[in-house]
């Protein structure tokens, strides 16, 4: 299962589907079927109200660890455990391919004939998902993200939020004139993440379900939302989509 | 002065062969500073930023081996930005100018381009050896420029490099009238590869002794390649992951069979462990085994693999081997030397019970005497554990431990590890290298600075409790090189207190501590032989200097000595005081 229809429950309007053509998988719940390229259609952005607030998330990490200066697991301080990103990346890997065929041999037990085939899961399976780079307009020095240690896209923007917005006091935030957390996905703040997939085409991030998307991404981009215009719009078949050159 | 012509000191200088030692008997004499100069074939460069390559080659004009470090060693977790530096480019544009008989170039963190790969090709006519390690920057074009124009060609050696994998056909570009081949490492490649080329190329090298294959030289090339070259010392097996059926399954078996000096053993980066049993007959023979890209061979395959392997010296293997495992291995493995296990799980996302503690750390040490050099990833450790390695291995040179929840303290006692650590620091007189882990306060400091008279190396996370720790190592431990530190309360009182101490290391790493920009700035004041770099991630910090504050935390210090001043290649989020 995606993680966003979970959290969609109780959220009439969000219905993201799998509205993918990829095997001919049937079309899901919402409207315009996925008739032409890989992207199909899909529901709208995810907004902040889909995901529980950062705030609260923060608390419930010092919670688990008090006593302990660093409110991180493991998998979220960067650089850590250290392991060198070679041997990280074939470990992910391993780890994508151990769960992708766990979860065929479960999935081959199950019988449903009109439910939607999760393609993504054998492609997910094959395609190695480990680090990305990450790049912020005006943030000279790129970093990478382990996909592979995030499991939504809320994950993702906490770990990213983090990882450019850092208040810590005392600490050097990569822009330190933003107080407060911004919201990556819903539009509203003056950032927006964006994604180049492995078309060359730079996407809004949110659009296509998780795991899809992890199989697709090549690397990150926290753009300006002004210049972030034109960036493949929903509701566009991917031929008619603006090729946008990546920078 | 010398008693002997020099020809005859140049020819005992030749069984000089440690840099340590060539090092002192050049400063014996002008005479013999001279003779050495001369006679010097290797040299190695721990860190590229000390000297330049000038000065290099108007020392040591005769050299054919050069070996060169560029970026810190916290660079392979991602700590260091990309464009950091570390260029082979200026090096090899040197050597060539000044037609240096380059025979030798072993590369570790660097970035190396494919023109710098063109221009070593080109440059070298008795070019042998091309080592690179976490090195980045180049492709695989890189790659076929040295196999097509480097005719004496003997060692191309890749370890872990980030290369783009073009998909080329670099293993054509080797001539057929190359045969001169010993070693051929490509594991770390990503991309498909020419098996066919790669099997002529291996029938024509008669001498091939190390050979290495990348996950898409699949079993039954696998078996072709190792019918072909029954004279392999050491073998990276690339990808075993189909179930071969019962004739692929024989033949390789029979392959395997007559590789009688096949020593040392490892890849396996797709695995299939049905096949491991075709390797059973050559096991007694092997002295190094790598299974730590193996995720898939676990439990009983595993363990029937290592009672095998009597005469293991160097085992590295992943944490799913569990305490079980390490069990079997103690009992077996008898000459061990060298144990390195690697986390398997890294997001803490799997409970995984068959993990190793600090069990397996005590059985092996119990077990194998001759163990020196251990890395160990584990999610649990004691004191008691500790104090009981200590006993059982004081021959320890390196140890590294990595338990991978910061600060997590002794799991029944609740305490810090101090006394544990504390331990081995005491036994293990020949203690060369350290790395440390887990709750600790400034009192383990105290016990390695008072007891580890022998380390040159220490690697510091979430550890300690304020200034005290920093100043016990840097006052105690005098054959201190290189000193790392992430995410510890170490600040300016320590970082200054003997600033003329950093000559006499390689370099400190500083990251997520408490020294300050201030601190830095007055550290770099009086200190011409030591290049201070600040990497600030934040660029707009950088335009506003005027105001800056000197009370600001620093994020990332990076100081060492250099007799060449201020690196020119530095990029702009990089600050040099």
């Amino acid at each position: 299962m995606i993680t966003e229809l979970e959290m969609g429950k109780g959220e009439s309007e969000l219905e993201l589907g799998l509205g993918l053509s990829l095997g001919g998988g049937t079309a899901a719940k919402i409207g315009k079927s996925g008739g032409g390229g890989a992207w199909g259609e899909r529901g709208r952005l995810l907004t902040a109200k889909d995901f529980p607030s950062v705030g609260s998330k923060r608390a419930a990490d010092s919670a688990s660890h008090a006593g302990a200066s660093p409110p991180r697991s493991s998998s979220q301080v960067v650089g850590w455990p250290p392991i060198g990103s070679h041997r990280m990346n074939s470990l992910v890997n391993n780890q994508a391919t151990k769960s992708a065929r766990e979860e065929e041999e479960a999935g081959k037990k199950i019988v449903k004939d009109d439910e939607p085939k999760d393609v993504t899961k054998k492609v997910n399976g094959k395609v190695p998902v480990g680090f990305i780079k990450v790049n912020m307009d005006g943030v000279a020095i790129g970093r990478k993200v382990d996909l592979s240690a995030h499991s939504s896209y809320e994950n993702l923007s906490q770990t990213l939020e983090d990882m450019f917005f850092r208040t810590n006091p005392g600490t050097i935030g990569l822009t330190s004139q933003f107080t407060k957390p911004l919201r990556l996905l819903d539009g509203s703040s003056e950032f927006v993440l964006t994604y180049e997939d492995k078309e060359g085409d730079w996407m809004l991030v949110g659009d296509v379900p998780w795991r899809m998307f992890i199989t697709s991404v090549k690397r990150l981009r926290v753009m300006k939302t002004s210049e972030a215009n034109g960036l493949a719009a929903r509701n566009q078949e991917p031929n008619e989509r603006q090729r946008k050159q990546p920078v | 002065m010398n008693y002997f012509p020099d020809e005859v000191i140049e020819h005992v200088f030749d069984f000089v062969a440690s840099h340590k030692d060539r090092n002192s008997i050049s400063l014996v004499c002008k005479s013999w500073h001279k003779i050495e100069r001369f006679s010097r074939k290797n040299v190695f460069i721990g860190n590229c930023y000390a000297i330049n390559p000038e000065r290099l080659i108007g020392r040591f004009p005769c050299l054919k081996s050069l070996t060169l470090k560029g970026k810190p060693h916290f660079a392979d977790f991602n700590l260091v930005p990309h464009e950091w530096g570390g260029f082979v480019l200026p090096w090899i544009e040197a050597l060539a100018r000044s037609r240096v008989g380059l025979e030798e170039l072993r590369l570790k963190r660097m970035v190396v381009t494919d023109e710098s790969l063109e221009l070593l090709s080109r440059s070298f006519a008795n070019f042998k050896s091309l080592v690179l390690v976490s090195c980045e920057g180049f492709t695989t074009d890189g790659l076929a420029s040295i196999a097509a124009n480097c005719r004496q060609l003997r060692e191309l050696d890749l370890q872990e490099n980030e290369i783009d994998d073009h998909r080329g056909q670099w293993l054509n570009c080797f001539p057929d009238s190359c045969t001169t081949l010993i070693s051929l490492n490509f594991a770390c490649l990503k991309g498909e590869t020419n098996v066919a080329a790669l099997e002529r190329l291996v029938a024509r090298s008669p001498n091939l002794k190390s050979l290495k294959l990348n996950r898409a030289v699949p079993l039954d090339a696998l078996a072709r390649l190792m019918t072909c070259a029954p004279q392999l010392v050491d073998l990276g097996v690339g990808s075993y992951e189909n179930e071969p059926d019962p004739e692929s399954f024989v033949k390789l078996m029979t392959a395997i069979e007559k590789c009688i000096s096949l020593r040392s053993l490892s890849g396996f980066l797709e695995v299939a462990p049905l096949c491991l049993p075709a390797f059973y007959p050559i096991c007694q023979n092997l002295i190094s085994l790598n299974l730590s890209y193996a995720a898939e061979i676990q439990g009983n395959h595993l363990i029937k693999l290592i009672q095998l392997c009597k005469r293991l010296q160097r085992l590295w293997i992943l944490d799913s081997i569990g305490d079980k495992g390490l069990a079997v291995v103690a009992a077996t493995c008898k000459e061990l030397q060298e144990l390195r296990v690697f986390p398997s799980d890294v997001h803490g996302e799997e409970d995984n019970n068959a993990a190793v503690t600090e069990v397996g750390l005590v059985a092996i040490s119990a077990g194998c005497p001759k163990l020196h050099s251990i890395l160990y990833f584990c999610k649990q450790m004691t004191n008691a554990a500790l104090i009981a390695v200590a006993k059982n291995c004081p021959n320890f040179i390196r140890f590294r431990l990595c338990i991978l929840e910061p600060h997590k303290p002794d799991h029944i006692t609740s305490q810090s590890l101090d006394e544990g650590f504390g331990a081995i620091v005491q036994a293990c007189k020949g203690l060369r290298r350290l790395s440390v882990s887990g709750l600790l306060t400034d009192q383990v400091f105290l016990y390695i600075g008072m007891y580890a008279e022998q380390l040159e190396m220490l690697s510091i996370a979430f550890a300690g409790d304020t200034d005290k720790g920093m100043l016990y190592v840097l006052n105690g431990c005098k054959k201190m090189r290189k000193l790392e530190i992430r995410d510890s309360p170490f600040g300016n009182a320590a970082l200054l207190a003997d600033v003329g101490r950093y000559e006499t290391m390689r370099s400190l790493w500083m990251s997520s501590c408490e020294v300050t920009l201030g601190g830095c700035k007055r550290l770099a004041q009086n200190s011409p032989r030591l290049n201070v770099e600040i990497i600030n991630e934040n660029e707009n910090n950088r335009m506003e200097q005027n105001e800056e504050d000197e009370r600001e935390k620093v994020d990332k210090l990076y100081l060492y000595r250099t007799m060449v001043g201020t690196r020119k290649d530095a990029p702009p989020y990089v600050r040099i005081l």
